[in-house]
């Protein structure tokens, strides 16, 4: 089918349009445009990994913020015990280096869901929703009063990880990073999404009484599952708090898991490339509208609105099924 | 002593394949179980017949794990299985069909059959291959679908299945797992003339190869496949016999017929 000789293309120019990014806006002297790209490819890693668990999975977790937060915290826990040279607990050493510091949030988000998961994951429906969004906003108020931490305001990094042979304070050269990143990361969720795990866990969203009737546990599935997502959130806030330098209490707030939603469905649940494309509609709507009114949450709350009403299947679907529908 | 002596020999000789004693289970104040003592011998097709309501569907639940009896014991080839959980029971052998179809609604037909092998394989933490290229899974879910009769339908989604054909699909995930004892409910209920007459050959094809519990109100169905029938109503086995005890039962006579209820 025609359908498949295009995918490898649009795929190609995708990637050629997103190296070329950083230079034509510069060019053009829209600068700011790499930046709001680079967000857009971090929370795109973000919902995608959502997306794991509540689009493939059927799983409807309204505490994914923990995950992006705790990813962002330990970027910036580990920068303030290697600025003030003083180890964590008197053990861990800190460190400013980006393939310490990544490894680490993801490995501290994995252990986190693995805690959210076994505990919410016993329950289903409006109960799993409740409880992930209680144990995360427990993980918020703990760092709000985390005064080693900046409590409130937050953590200063004062400046980005370091990477081997990157000058990581250009802008450009985060950019690259992240879309380094975010494109190992796609690789990586497309090898996902076609495994027989996902088989599993997509069978299990269409009817988990089924899957037990054809000799399958399904807790274990759904924890494995998602720990995977915790840990993709996990990446995404790593990646944040270096671009901003900053990992503060909002990172971990319920409004922003409701954003991660937000951007699932915007773009298209259970597919690929929806929350990425989902990621950029926000993005560039909440900047447009946020320039135009004060009140732009109202406006992006009634094309959500239209969009979820008229779309059946986010702006992906309008796109007439691009590469990764299943 | 002696009684036991005579009786020893014979015990070894057929182990049922299920033996169900003093099974109670009630919702409420509503009795869908009511001291249930049942036995299925290796390779028999073991009617259940009984009015609506009766219980049948209830009883099933119970045998695969999805509900838990209030009292009894529920033997698989002579062990007891009160203790595991529903996956554990397809793991011994135990295999059912829904009476309302509840099968993967944006799966093919391939792809429902072909996850019942992937579990039974027991591969299924498997992260990077894809799924779609694994010849030797599709081949082995087509096998199942050949012997259904849904070989032509096998890239057909679910949703797009008249009745009869989703019917003869649970049949064909049921039998992927590879079970021993087969709990079939209503299988026949909804089908046309011509498409019972199928399921009927298709059940008859598996008789010695599979033990067989059937839950069915289609007489004709019922004396054509049987060996044993029981009688369940209100939650109590009012009769159980030959085909030719039950048919002249004139108890049972007064008693049964009915159709469709909660699913899945
Ligand atoms: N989960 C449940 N909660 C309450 N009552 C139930 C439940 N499941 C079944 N029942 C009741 O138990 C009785 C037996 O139901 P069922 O086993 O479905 O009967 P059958 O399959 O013989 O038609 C019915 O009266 C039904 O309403
Ligand atoms: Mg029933």
């Amino acid at each position: 089918m025609a359908h498949s000789y295009m995918r490898p293309v649009l795929l190609i120019a995708l990637l050629v349009a997103l190296i070329a990014l950083p230079s034509v806006a510069q060019a053009s002297g829209y600068n700011a445009v790499t930046s709001l790209a680079t967000r857009v490819l971090i929370y795109g890693i973000a919902a995608a990994s959502l997306n794991f668990v509540l689009g493939y999975g059927g799983m409807v977790s309204f505490g994914h913020a923990a995950f992006f937060g705790i990813g962002g915290y330990v970027v910036g826990i580990l920068y303030q015990h290697f600025a003030l040279e003083e180890p964590l607990l008197g053990l861990i050493p800190g460190t400013n280096q980006m393939l310490i510091t990544l490894p680490a949030a993801l490995l501290v988000s994995g252990i986190l869901a693995a805690a959210i998961g076994a505990l919410s994951l016993r329950t289903g429906g409006v109960q799993f929703i409740m409880i992930t969004l209680a144990l995360a906003q427990m993980l918020f108020f703990l760092f709000v009063s985390l005064k080693t931490y900046g409590g409130d305001d937050g953590l200063i990094i004062r400046r980005t990880n370091e990477l081997p042979g990157l000058n990581m304070r250009d802008k450009h050269t985060i950019y690259y990073v992240c879309l380094a990143v975010t494109v190992a990361f796609f690789a990586l969720l497309y090898r996902l999404v076609h495994s027989r795990f996902a088989q599993i866990l997509v069978g299990l969203r269409q009817s988990e009484r089924r899957m037990a009737a054809i000799g399958l546990s399904p807790y274990r599935y759904k924890l494995v599952a998602f720990i995977i997502s915790g840990m993709g959130c996990g990446l995404a806030g790593a990646l944040m708090a270096n671009f901003l330098r900053y990992a503060s209490p909002d990172m971990l707030h319920w409004t922003k898991s409701g954003e991660f939603m937000v951007m699932v469905i915007l773009g298209g649940v259970g597919t690929l490339f929806g929350p990425f494309i989902g990621a950029a509609v926000f993005i560039v709507l909440e900047s447009l509208l946020a320039s135009w009114t004060e009140h732009w949450q109202l406006g992006l709350g009634l094309i959500l609105l239209l969009v979820v009403l008229y779309t059946q299947g986010g702006v992906q679907a309008v796109f007439s099924r691009l590469p990764g529908r299943r | 002593m002696s009684a036991v002596a005579e009786k020893a020999p014979e015990q070894a000789a057929a182990t049922p394949s299920l033996a169900v004693r003093g099974l109670v289970k009630s919702f409420g104040g509503l009795i869908a179980s009511d001291h249930i003592d049942l036995t299925v011998r290796p390779g028999e097709i073991h009617a259940l017949i009984g009015p609506n309501g009766a219980g049948k569907t209830t009883l099933i639940s119970q045998l695969m794990g999805e509900l838990t009896p209030d009292a009894g014991t529920i033997e698989v080839e002579g062990q007891s299985i009160d203790a595991l959980s529903t996956a554990s029971r397809v793991e011994r052998g135990l295999a059912r069909t829904f009476q309302i179809t509840c099968l993967l609604p944006d799966y093919t037909v391939r792809d429902n059959v072909a996850v019942a092998v992937q579990v039974r394989q027991g591969h299924s933490f498997r992260f990077w291959k894809p799924v779609a290229k694994d010849e030797a899974l599709r081949r082995q879910a087509e096998t199942y679908l050949a012997a259904t009769g849904l070989a032509e339908r096998a890239d057909e989604l679910v949703a797009n299945l008249s009745h009869g054909e989703q019917k003869q699909l649970e049949l064909a995930v049921a039998l992927a797992t590879e079970p021993r004892l087969l709990l079939l409910d209503e299988p026949m209920a909804g089908l046309g003339h011509a498409e019972s007459l199928q399921m009927i050959e298709m059940l008859r094809g598996l008789k010695n190869q599979v033990s067989m519990l059937l839950v069915e109100h289609d007489m004709d169905a019922v004396f054509a496949l049987a060996d044993r029938i029981s009688v369940l109503v209100y939650g109590r086995i009012i009769a159980s016999g030959t085909v030719d005890e039950i048919r002249d039962d004139p108890d049972v006579r007064t008693a049964y017929l009915g159709e469709g209820d909660a699913g899945c």
